[in-house]
């Protein structure tokens, strides 16, 4: 009993972590169509900006959090502008390929500006410590990213599916031109929806630091992950994200707790058994 | 159409290829001695790239997973080696071709289950799952050690595998021309033209009553059937089967190997391939960071000036000049 209460506690911290980072990526996939591998890349920039702001500048958590969205999304623009607007459309092996590009690029300037060690976040007081749930104590921090995991996925789903500019997304993808006709700004509904996107990597970043640790190499190491995490839950859907985290989570800690040597086995083989399964993903919408 | 006259008709473009590529291969060989070994690794890594050419470029399925297929070769051929005395340079590429070519059955009945992005996931699911499996059944496959004590008989009971590398050097050239002619005939072939319209247009395909998932599947298996060569050819000449060579990252390069050079294209395929890994070579020398970051902004910049990869851009630019030409 007390193993699958931990289980449980495990897998859904590590769900919701892999919830805040992979939303965003869900939301440039199945309302932008467009497969943004280097999402991972971002998180990882996030990440460092976080470190850098608290271990060299001495910020305090809350702030590097907000300093590391905010120069994403700010770096997000120029690119969104300068290099994805002319992928959209475009077939998926090409998205692919051009931002696995962006993501070496990214991955070679990490380490050459910041070395090839692992890079830490300094945490606030109030989020180093164990927390006691009851049956066994629980660390802080990961009560923290499941918390945020919640109101992100709370608050996107408000964003999309109850507000004016959710519509306007909304009418923008399901048919661009005639959205434009009747006077949405389609382009500027994609940049701030990408920005958007590109925040959201950052904060997961920093938020799942303590479970996935920022190197250079993080962008490429969970790339697949991220992807594997949208494809399984449907891309879009923030609901099919939610409990593709969620069931991955739990598969990858039960393996972990129960089959070590097995590892990411069972992770691939209930990936292969739903995406064969259900193509669009646990709740994706039919092409 | 029947074989002979399909022969017929690219024999003077094929036989111009060999005298391109023995040509090559001989001047590697004289100004060059001491590379062979980098060049016969270029060699196995461009039997990947024609393997992912025929179903990515030709047959429109999208795969990041075919490192599997390569992997399977080498451990296949590495195994045979090692745990049952199979020494025979031959017989070795012979389990490769078989093993990769059963690899490839087994992916492709996984692979194209999805479409576009799923395809993309599942194809990436495969591979992590060969790996992981390479990694744990480690009596087998050695494990995260690679797998050791490959010791090839001489090819032909006549040459030895020496220190130089010059007898897997030839081997392989010998490999590739004969591969690629092939594979030049396979893609001449109805059964060719065949793939070519699926992946042009599947539904129309399918109305008119060519079977679809069946020319898929068959396109997957001779793939494998290559890739599994490409990865046999590695384990003889390298004497050890690791599992980079059953990677994501493997898979990624390569398709991006054959994006460079041009897709649907055995061409662009061989060229995409030899740019690349020499490319490598000097960079990573250098600095490999450096080098990523290099090899990241030279990706960019080909999909996004020149779509269709160095062969694409040389035929528009050859197009452009014989416009001048004649103006």
């Amino acid at each position: 009993m007390q193993t699958i209460f931990s289980i449980g506690a495990d897998a859904l911290a590590y769900g919701m972590v892999l919830f805040v980072i992979s939303i965003g990526l869900s939301v440039t996939m199945g309302l932008m169509k467009f497969v943004n591998l280097a999402h991972g890349a971002f998180a990882m920039l996030g990440g460092y900006i976080a470190s850098y702001a608290t271990q060299s500048l001495g910020w305090h958590f809350g702030f590097a959090l907000l300093a590391a969205v905010a120069l994403c999304m700010i770096l997000a623009v120029p690119l969104e502008r300068f290099l994805y607007r002319r992928f959209y459309g475009a077939s998926e092996l090409r998205q692919v390929l051009m931002t696995i590009g962006l993501t070496f690029m990214m991955i070679g300037i990490a380490n050459w500006l910041m070395g090839p060690t692992l890079k830490t976040i300094a945490l606030p007081p109030s989020l180093q410590g164990p927390v006691d749930i009851g049956f066994r104590s629980f660390p802080a921090h990961k009560i923290f990213a499941a918390a945020v995991g919640l109101i992100t996925a709370l608050g996107l789903w408000l964003l999309i599916e109850r507000t004016f500019f959710g519509v306007k997304l909304r009418a923008a993808v399901d048919d661009a031109k005639m959205a434009e006709a009747l006077g949405i700004r389609t382009k500027a509904v994609y940049a701030i929806s990408f920005a958007l996107a590109i925040g959201l990597a950052a904060m997961g970043g920093v938020v799942g630091a303590q479970l996935l640790p920022i190197e250079p190499q993080y962008a490429l190491h969970h790339m697949v992950t991220f992807l594997v995490v949208v494809c399984v839950g449907g891309a879009g859907s923030i609901g099919g994200a939610l409990a593709a985290c969620l069931i991955l989570g739990m598969v990858k800690t039960t393996g972990a707790y129960l089959w070590p040597e097995f590892g990411n086995f069972f992770f691939y083989l209930a990936v292969i058994a739903i995406v064969s399964m259900l193509p669009n993903g646990l709740m994706g919408r039919a092409k | 159409m029947n074989t002979i006259s399909l022969w017929r008709r690219g024999f003077k473009g094929d036989l111009i290829t060999i005298a391109v590529m023995v040509t090559l291969a001989v001047i590697c060989f004289h100004f060059m001695p001491s590379n062979l070994s980098f060049f016969t690794r270029i060699i196995a890594i461009m039997l990947l790239v024609l393997a992912i050419d025929l179903v990515t470029g030709f047959t429109g399925i999208a795969t990041l997973g075919h490192a599997a297929l390569y992997g399977a070769g080498a451990y296949a051929a590495g195994i045979a080696a090692a745990k049952f005395g199979i020494n025979d340079p031959v017989l070795m590429l012979l389990v490769g071709i078989v093993a990769g070519a059963l690899m490839g059955l087994l992916s492709s009945l996984v692979i194209l289950r999805g479409h576009g992005l799923s395809q993309l996931v599942l194809s990436i699911a495969v591979v992590q799952l060969a790996r992981e499996a390479a990694n744990r059944f480690s009596t087998w496959t050695g494990g995260s050690d690679g797998l050791a004590g490959i010791s090839p008989a001489p090819l032909f009971g006549m040459w030895r595998f020496d220190l130089w590398g010059r007898t897997s050097y030839w081997l392989a050239v010998a490999l590739l021309i004969v591969t690629f002619i092939t594979l030049r005939q396979i893609i001449r072939s109805p059964f060719g033209k065949l793939c070519q319209a699926i992946r042009q247009d599947p539904v129309r395909v399918r109305a008119m009553g060519a079977p679809v998932y069946l020319t898929q599947v068959k396109m997957y298996v001779i793939s494998g059937a290559v890739a599994g060569l490409g990865g046999a050819l590695s384990a003889v000449a390298t004497k050890v089967v690791g599992l980079d060579s059953l990677s994501f990252e493997l898979s990624a390069e390569a398709v991006v190997m054959l994006v460079l050079g041009g897709t649907a294209n055995l061409y662009g395929a061989l060229i995409g391939s030899a740019v690349f890994m020499w490319f490598e070579h000097t960079m990573s020398t250098i600095n490999p960071y450096h080098w990523l970051t290099i090899v990241g902004a030279l990706l960019v910049a080909i999909v996004l000036f020149a779509p269709r990869g160095l062969t694409g851009l040389a035929e528009s630019l050859w197009a452009r000049l014989m416009k001048g030409a004649f103006k």
